[in-house]
């Protein structure tokens, strides 16, 4: 039989990553793999916290009084791709939208914990969520095109960022870095409602990376389209990744292995008497580890296939 | 499945089955072929109901239209139908009037309303306000005939009078010259090979906005100048007066519009908002270039159905409109006048007997017809350009 949770000893005993045991793991990976990959060489413990993107402490996200996922740790570093992993119901999506609070829509939600981007606090008071997502950009699950044309589905984020002048350059070069420029530079005033799947995701990419953010988001970018489709949205990331540090949610296994530099498996804890369910973060670390050798019995029996 | 009752038939076998044991029972399938026939009758019922109405309006209407004198139907005096004279321009700019003036009400307030409502509001707000909307659309209209005649017309419209006209009037002429001077600058912008013959079609649209326009100033002007009825008063004619029917058949629309057009926006998909939330748009942008274009044809619905329910209103033109019976021609709200609807239940209150020459009694039919085929057309131009407008997207 599966065994669809894990044990209640077993959350207990190491269910909280801390930051010394992440820090500590990081160590380890950065002599292991040295022959393996030559991105891993960035993945070491020193870097100071101004160069790190993200730097999330303690994160719980309650919706109401119902707490969706608790006290997670994670550092973002720069031009990386993260990948968050792991079973339906286990937060990762709720903790890639407060990177850029878009959870704020949601009138209940509500987060505790510190998260830093670039040393500021994300979720001081101070801070304009509008002033946050446009350094943040995000991709959503569905190509969700705007009904408008091509062009202005592009020039959106830089003309509601105040923009007037040079929009034909960006958006020149947003289509051509997601790819997609060759195929609609002859019809750019045609609407974007006519694209087809693939095409339109790519839109989404370029229209995001059109306000210039530093971080991109995704949120299952590929769920919604075939195999082809997804192939050329793994290439773009590994593309993007030269500028753009990325978070990306996904369901597939292999695509976090594919193309991310580091994995977050998350995981769901049950509350045997209220049968709440609450996502926590198992284990983040270097892709490659996690995928072949995870620390902890939960990410193996996940990755696996035994559970989840 | 032997204990009911079909020990007497024999067991089929595993393979074999009869055509029978698939078979409706034929009690079963006599019944189903009532049930339907008692709805397909109560459609058609309803359907020759509706034919009958267009065929006796038709019929009157036609009894008027060839004995009529057609010179009594235009550039005359104003409506007097017991005299023989029925001047249409006076009922059907009396209409518009009505028809513009409730619009300019009930399309900022409905459509307002409605942004509030699907955008802003919260949840618990929205199901406080949504029922009082609904119980506005609730209220008679013969009430609001009292509202506009007792209230509306002496402490507003007579405070506001042409000096308010000045300022709607200016505001309407500055919104048309926008909307024509923005749709000009899109014209020029995409202007690369365009044949000939668009060409003389944007050139002949544009003598026709440019010549709407200068009517319009004309019109806000001559309306803002001095009343050539003299009745003592400053600004306007004690009493009823266009202006202050049409606020409350605006009133009045209110909840149409904006029910529809709430509809509209909550239909629109909550991935759209998100996204330009994500792209990093506030909430008013996200509304205004997002949420709305998505909605335009839900809107345009809104508002179409919104002039369609102001045309037809009856109770309260007729009550706070300024005239009974009989009206002279105006173009100024600030008048009495009498609309189409309201000519028609002036005319027939109570009986059929009708003192007036001939025709007067089928001149009702006449503008009824003329209503009806009025109301018609908006629908079918509602319907086919929201069609054009869903296909684009």
């Amino acid at each position: 039989m599966v065994r669809l949770l894990p044990s209640k000893e077993r959350l207990s005993k190491g269910s909280r990553v801390s930051a010394e045991e992440l820090a500590a793991d990081v160590a380890v990976d950065a002599v292991a793999s040295e022959q393996t990959a030559p991105t891993d060489a960035i993945i070491d413990d020193d870097m100071p916290e101004s160069d790190l993107v993200f730097n999330v402490s303690d994160l719980s996200v309650y919706y109401g009084d119902f707490r969706a996922v608790r006290d997670v740790n994670m550092a973002i570093r720069p031009k990386e791709i993260t990948a968050l992993i792991g079973p339906s119901g286990c937060g990762k999506s709720t903790v890639l939208r407060s990177f850029n609070r878009m959870n704020d829509l949601i009138p209940t939600a509500r987060v505790e914990g510190t998260l830093l981007y670039r040393g500021v606090d994300l979720y001081d008071e101070r801070v304009d969520p509008v002033e946050v997502r446009r350094r943040i950009g995000m991709v959503f699950q569905k190509p969700n095109p705007f009904p408008k044309s091509i062009y202005d589905n592009v020039a959106y984020g830089p003309r509601v960022a105040g923009q007037k002048k040079g929009l034909d350059d960006v958006v020149e070069s947003s289509l051509k870095k997601a790819a997609l420029w060759d195929e609609v530079k002859d019809r750019l005033n045609e609407s974007a409602i006519g694209m087809s799947g693939g095409q339109q995701q790519r839109l989404s990419i370029a229209r995001a990376i059109a306000g210039d953010p530093e971080v991109l988001l995704m949120d299952e970018p590929c769920s919604a389209l075939d195999p082809i489709a997804t192939a050329r949205i793994e290439e773009l990331m590994a593309e993007l990744k030269d500028e753009y540090t990325i978070l990306i949610v996904t369901h597939n296994m292999q695509q976090a292995a594919r193309v991310s530099d580091r994995t977050a498996f998350y995981s769901v804890e049950v509350d045997e008497k209220s049968d709440r369910r609450t996502g926590i973060l198992v284990e983040y670390t270097n892709t490659e580890k996690l995928f072949s050798n995870p620390d902890d019995e939960r990410t193996e029996n996940y990755i696996t296939g035994r559970f989840g | 499945m032997a204990d009911i009752g079909i020990e007497s038939q024999p067991i089929l076998p595993l393979r074999g089955i009869s055509i029978e044991a698939l078979a409706s029972p034929a009690r079963r399938a006599r019944k189903e072929a009532a049930i339907r026939f008692i709805f397909l009758l109560a459609a058609l019922v309803s359907i020759a109901i509706s034919l009958l109405i267009v065929l006796s309006l038709v019929r009157e209407a036609s009894v008027f239209a060839f004995n009529i004198d057609w010179r009594q139907t235009w550039g005359q005096i104003g409506w007097f139908p017991r005299q023989g004279v029925y001047d249409m321009p006076t009922v059907l700019v009396s209409s518009l009037i009505v028809t513009g003036v409730a619009m300019l009400v009930a399309g900022p307030l409905g459509l307002g309303s409605a942004i509030y409502l699907s955008e802003y509001a919260s949840r618990r707000t929205r199901g406080i306000l949504k029922p009082v909307l609904e119980i506005l659309a609730g209220v008679p209209s013969v009430v609001l005939g009292f509202f506009a005649l007792f209230f509306l017309s002496p402490q507003v419209v007579e405070r506001l009078g042409r000096n308010g006209w000045l300022v709607i009037g200016a505001v309407l002429v500055i919104a048309y010259i926008a909307i024509v001077a923005s749709w000009m600058r899109k014209l020029i912008k995409r202007e690369i090979d365009t044949p000939l013959s668009t060409q003389l079609v944007r050139v002949a649209a544009l003598t026709f906005s440019v010549a709407f326009g200068l009517i319009l100033i004309w019109w806000v002007l001559r309306v803002a100048g001095p009343s050539d009825v003299d009745n003592g008063l400053p600004f306007v004619k004690r009493g009823g007066q266009l202006a202050a029917a049409a606020v409350g058949v605006g009133i009045l629309t209110i909840p149409l519009v904006a029910s529809v057009s709430e509809d509209a926006l909550a239909s629109v998909p909550q991935e759209l908002r998100q996204a330009s939330a994500g792209l990093g748009a506030r909430k008013i942008t996200t509304t205004i270039q997002v949420v709305l274009p998505a909605a335009v044809s839900g809107i345009v619905a809104a508002f179409i159905i919104g002039v369609s329910r102001a045309l037809g209103e009856t109770m309260v033109v007729f009550m706070a409109g300024g005239a009974a019976d009989a009206a002279r021609f105006t173009d100024s709200p600030f008048e009495g006048g009498l609309t189409m609807t309201a000519a028609m239940a002036s005319l027939a209150t109570g009986t059929d007997n009708v003192v007036g020459e001939g025709l007067t009694f089928q001149s009702l039919y006449f503008v009824g017809f003329v209503l009806f085929v009025l109301t018609l057309g908006l629908n079918i131009i509602a319907g086919r350009f929201v069609n054009r407008v869903r296909e684009k997207y």
